[in-house]
């Protein structure tokens, strides 16, 4: 299913946080969207969510504006990882996934058997099914991640955003997360901010600066040296990838007073 | 696979095969309430035989006879205590439940069904009738129903001062909500120091305590009603009421409109408490400690805290309101003192657990 973000503003509190941001996620596509602190990524993200109404433009899925579907289909269509992790009852894991179900069934009721092995097969994928019977305010910040990421699956979404999803997560489960969600049969919209990993998992990267479309296009068109001096404010030296020749940043300490010059 | 956890989480044992027994617990606590109220109903100083309860009962359901001689006992069983246990039960279950419903609305362990002001503005609008008269067409009902309007005036205006543009946030509703009981305290006060006479301050009293001494099977049916329908929506909409526990975001990506979410719940948490107050003022820690007991028992799903938390509160409640009545008979010791001399020890060793986590603290 095809993600338009079509001349988006959206503010918080009467400021204006994203700036008439139109971007293309195409089918089964990933794409990143990388910028420093404040940029306006996770704005942009909770309007395609439906966390926060934009003040103009339109969220487009296959041309229907999310934003005029019930609220139940939207979570059918579009299911997010949000940086919000707190659960404030402590519900079991297995509890938490089948939540994803929500959507699904509005009015509560028990899951089906096909349901319920769709849960099952979700916690296996994101490796968290030994911990179905734990209570969620007894896991780590990385278990809780990716038991998150189980309840998003389990909400059969065509559109998977995702807010840093590799945070918390230890070196393997972050591979192994990128590698499921770039494996997945969904459109993917994701927030880093780990450039390498981008570089490696998205087919087009997005940066924002100031809440406006800095850069578009491939990780090859996108991640230059001029650009990362521009919009992060740091010296960088790109190289291929040795074996998938994707771009590969390298950063070293900046000899003199480090904090000058980052952006406000 | 969840074996070999469960040897490194012992937590895990005491979840297992959590709801299948929600429903054995539901049912013997069921049983233990209609066998309860049977001994609450025959207790007191004309003590009576729970056989003999059950006769007369059973006569005045189906208007058999009793003897003559029997007459004044069947009174006190039939015209008295009854109302007044099933008074007591109807009010444990919704605060049970409606501790359940506040607490997942304002994402607050301390939460409770009085915390948006309810008890306090009808303690200033059951004042405000005794002292200056209004609602004389309704009678003796006219205090009633001055605490139950006063319960919904003290909510809308936490609602009002609490809502700002389209966002409703919880943690704003419970500042609010403790800082308008304050207010309604204040003018509670205000109004019984320059009352003319003794007599409100007696009210304010009850309303602040509590007690079932007043049931009566003409006010009974109004609670009875307003109680069972808050539960039955509440348990219709308990899948939602685990989505909100999530969080704004995540209720957000799963389809849940919190906003309007925490207006129907405020609405609803309002009358329901409103109308259990106007019967039988504040009786606090019941729809405090209920619902955290019942999370430790069956886990935190709202199904299944919503099928036994008004249980455990209506058995409590008659329990609590048998003691209150006859410890120091003939006088009444106050429901709400009971209740804070029995919750709060119970409260503090529930916080001492470690396997019981709430929010993460």
């Amino acid at each position: 299913m095809d993600l338009r973000l079509d001349g988006l503003n959206v503010a918080l509190d009467g400021v204006r946080i994203v700036h008439d941001l139109t971007l293309d996620v195409p089918s089964g596509s990933v794409v990143g969207l990388l910028g420093p602190n404040g940029s306006g990524k996770t704005t942009a993200l909770r309007a395609v969510y439906r966390a926060l109404s934009p003040e103009s433009g339109a969220i487009l899925v296959d041309g229907a504006d999310l934003w005029a579907m019930h609220r139940r289909d939207a979570a059918r269509t579009v299911a997010a990882l949000t940086q919000q992790h707190h659960t404030y009852l402590d519900f079991t894991v297995a509890e938490i996934v089948a939540m994803g179900r929500h959507p699904h069934h509005p009015r509560g009721g028990r899951l089906s058997p096909d349901e319920l092995a769709l849960c099952r097969d979700a916690m296996a994928r994101v490796d968290v099914a030994h911990l179905a019977d734990r209570g969620a305010l007894t896991l780590s910040g990385g278990e809780m991640q990716r038991v998150l990421l189980a309840r998003a699956l389990v909400q059969e979404p065509r559109i998977l955003v995702l807010d840093e999803p590799t945070n918390h997560l230890d070196l393997r489960h972050q591979l192994g997360l990128l590698s499921l969600i770039a494996a997945a049969d969904v459109t993917v919209l994701v927030v880093l901010h780990d450039l390498n990993l981008a570089a490696a998992v998205c087919d087009r990267i997005a940066v924002l600066q100031g809440g406006a479309l800095a850069a578009v296009g491939t990780p090859h068109e996108v991640l230059t040296a001029e650009l990362l001096r521009e919009v992060f404010g740091v010296d960088a030296e790109i190289v291929p990838h040795p074996h998938t020749g994707r771009p590969q940043v390298l950063l070293g300490l900046p000899t003199s007073s480090p904090m000058e010059g980052i952006p406000k | 696979m969840p074996r070999l956890d469960a040897r490194a989480h012992p937590e895990t044992i005491r979840r297992a095969g959590r709801t299948l027994r929600v429903g054995l617990v539901a049912i013997g606590l069921a049983a233990l309430l209609v066998a309860s109220a049977l001994v609450a109903i025959g207790a007191g100083p004309a003590s009576i035989a729970p056989a003999d309860t059950a006769g007369y009962l059973w006569a005045a359901l189906t208007g058999g006879t009793i003897p003559a001689d029997e007459v004044s006992r069947y009174q006190i069983i039939w015209q008295i205590r009854t109302p007044r246990v099933l008074l007591a039960a109807v009010v444990g279950a919704g605060l049970g439940a409606m501790g359940v419903a506040v607490q997942a609305m304002v994402r607050n362990a301390l939460a409770e069904p009085y915390l948006l002001g309810v008890s306090a503005g009808a303690a200033t609008g059951a004042v405000s009738v005794g002292v200056w008269g209004g609602l004389g067409a309704l009678g003796i009902y006219a205090v009633s129903t001055g605490a139950f309007l006063g319960g919904l005036v003290a909510c809308a205006v936490v609602y009002l001062a609490a809502a700002r543009a389209s966002v409703l946030s919880p943690l704003r509703l419970v500042l609010v909500g403790v800082a308008m009981s304050f207010a309604f305290q204040a003018a509670t006060s205000v109004i019984v120091y320059f009352a003319p006479n003794a007599e409100a301050a007696s009210t304010v009293l009850f309303w602040t305590m509590g007690g079932f001494g007043a049931a009566s099977w003409a006010t009974l049916p109004v609670v009875a009603v307003a109680v069972a329908a808050g539960i039955a929506i509440l348990a219709f909409r308990a899948g939602r009421l685990d989505v909100l526990s999530l969080g704004d975001e995540a209720a957000a990506s799963l389809g849940v409109d919190t906003g309007r979410e925490l207006r129907w719940l405020l609405v609803l948490t309002s009358v329901v408490t409103g109308a259990m107050v106007a019967v039988s003022g504040a009786i606090g820690f019941v729809g405090l400690v209920v619902p955290h007991l019942i999370r430790i028992w069956v886990g935190a799903s709202h199904a299944r805290v919503l099928a036994v938390a008004p249980l455990a509160g209506a058995l409590l409640m008659v329990w609590i309101d048998l003691a209150s009545r006859t410890l120091v008979a003939p006088r009444e010791i106050p429901v709400g003192a009971v209740t804070a001399l029995i919750g709060v020890p119970v409260f503090v060793y529930m916080l001492r657990r470690r396997a019981y986590l709430f929010g993460g603290s």
